[in-house]
């Protein structure tokens, strides 16, 4: 989250303002407010006061979090909507739920129910592996996965109003995260150093749309609020993602798994906020218990969720 | 001058990049320390709860209140409103929320709703064109954002804005003063306008975006 970064709505008609009349500053708006906070996944009511006691600025609905996902198999799914029901009853914070890639109509059910943001999330399993939600096509605001720069701008064609990177989720291993963050960090800085004839290529290989291309390269930034995901466990962890520039983190696994979930919640909530501060940090980090169990990425077995959709 | 942004969570930077813009140097707020050194604050819109939270584990709340008791300047945006309200009502989470206090109003959390009915709205301001010039209405954007409903007799109101019909908990059009999330000035969204200006800095922008439109 680097000094002047500002986050920017889509002005000059750059963006196509939806039919349903939710203009894209309002889904763009909430994200704003959730900068620099922390979205924890949960999988019930009390888990979700949990997190809002801790100081979550929103909860992530879901029916198994990414390591239990992983350890069990099968078909993931949108939650049962009367839980995400008794969920949104629970706290007052804004409560985000999962929808399959592709799954339009679990988007509509959760559009319905009036939760406050979906994501179209790759940890679930693809409803179709060709196209994503035209998410213009919905009042409510979606946050996307991505892995690179191009991936990220395509969703915001799509109507993406928020981007996470996506690591790899339910893993406890940062790594697939810094490598995420890296390269659309990486990709933005040659971006922004580049001559402006050379865009329209640049474009074409990233295989994004031009116009928001240059609209990065102008802002220096992308152009909606960025959060970092998928593998965050520590306080450290969180703290990393922030360092390398991201807006705000998402936790899946790493509190519900770990052995004092209320404490590190906390925790990586202190150590969003102060990032760049390492003697808070280490303040925070003391005595926290024990962290999820991690999954050793080299492993070939383990399934990479991230490389489901592009 | 210099001053402070309360930089726990939330719409910090946006803030600090519109101070940047009328020439005035913005500082993060962290710990209560640093509130020594500035001489008028802003609490920025986010998440209350959170923000709630950020500042009791690191006790800002005595030096927060002890700064609006001196009588130096304090802005609050959305959340920010809600921390200056003397009371807040509806939808406070299970076990309550701290407030700073000193603007005396009743603020109701979340207003008008979730996310679904957040929305946009042009507000008329004749209070602030008189005194100052610029366009007669504000580009209001409420996220998620809290109602006004009673305001104390020192306290002026520079805008309102009707309440939706099928709003459950008041009928009466509430009272809302500017706070809110995002600013605009002309007739581009604000967010815009913030990040072009910034743009002039270092490069003007040197292409209109093709346009895709629907």
């Amino acid at each position: 989250m680097a000094g002047s970064g500002v986050v920017t709505v889509y002005g000059n008609g750059a963006i196509t303002e939806t039919t349903k009349q939710s203009p894209f500053s309002v889904k763009v708006g909430l994200a704003q407010m959730l900068r620099g906070g922390v979205i924890m996944d949960v999988v019930n009511a009390e888990q979700a006061r949990i997190a809002e006691e801790a100081g979550a600025c929103a909860v992530m609905a879901l029916e198994r979090v990414p390591a239990d996902i992983r350890a069990q198999g099968g078909v993931a799914r949108m939650s049962d909507p009367q839980l995400i029901k008794e969920i949104k009853q629970a706290v007052t914070i804004p409560v985000m739920a999962k929808a399959r890639i592709g799954h339009f109509v679990e988007a509509q059910i959760l559009e319905a129910i009036g939760i406050d943001y979906v994501d179209e999330s790759e940890v679930l399993t693809l409803a179709d592996d060709e196209n994503h939600i035209n998410k213009h096509n919905f009042r409510i605001p979606f946050v996307c996965g991505c892995r690179n720069l191009g991936e990220a701008l395509r969703r915001i064609r799509e109507g993406a109003a928020m981007i996470r990177t996506k690591g790899e989720a339910g893993t406890g291993n940062i790594i697939e995260a810094v490598r995420h963050v890296r390269s659309v960090m990486g990709d933005i800085r040659v971006l922004r150093n580049m001559d402006d004839d050379e865009v329209f290529t640049f474009a074409k290989k990233i295989q994004a749309p031009y116009d928001l291309v240059m609209q990065t390269k102008q802002l220096g930034r992308l152009p909606v609020v960025h959060f970092a995901a998928g593998g965050v466990a520590t306080p450290a962890d969180a703290a990393l993602m922030m360092q390398l520039g991201c807006d705000g983190v998402f936790v899946g696994s790493g509190v519900f798994k770990s052995g004092d979930p209320a404490r590190r919640a906390r925790a990586i909530v202190q150590a969003v906020t102060h990032y760049s501060d390492p003697q808070v940090l280490a303040d925070i980090s003391c005595g926290l218990g024990e962290a999820m169990v991690g999954i050793n990425l080299n492993d070939d077995k383990v399934e990479r969720y991230a490389n489901r959709s592009e | 001058m210099v001053v402070g942004v309360l930089a726990l969570q939330g719409s910090f930077n946006e803030h600090i990049a519109a101070l940047k813009r009328v020439g005035v140097k913005g500082v993060e707020i962290r710990k209560p320390d640093q509130l020594q050194s500035v001489k008028a604050l802003i609490i920025p819109g986010g998440e209350s709860t959170t923000m709630a939270k950020l500042a009791e584990y690191h006790n800002l709340f005595p030096a927060l209140r002890d700064f609006v008791k001196m009588g130096k300047p304090v802005w609050g945006t959305c959340a920010g409103l809600i921390f200056l309200a003397d009371k807040a009502i509806g939808e406070a989470k299970i076990g309550g929320q701290e407030l700073i206090g000193g603007l005396n109003c009743t603020v109701h959390r979340n207003f008008f709703g979730s996310q679904i009915q957040s929305f946009v709205a042009e507000l008329s301001i004749p209070e602030i064109v008189a005194k100052e010039g610029g366009p007669p209405s504000f580009h209001g954007v409420f996220i998620r954002a809290p109602g006004i409903l009673e305001v104390g007799p020192e306290v002026e109101v520079l805008a309102e804005v009707p309440a939706p019909s099928d709003q459950t908990t008041k009928s009466d059009p509430a009272d809302e003063s500017v706070e809110m999330v995002n600013e605009t000035s002309q007739e581009a969204s604000s967010s815009t306008s913030l990040s072009s200006e910034d743009l002039k800095l270092s490069e003007p922008p040197k292409y209109e975006l093709p346009v895709f439109q629907q």
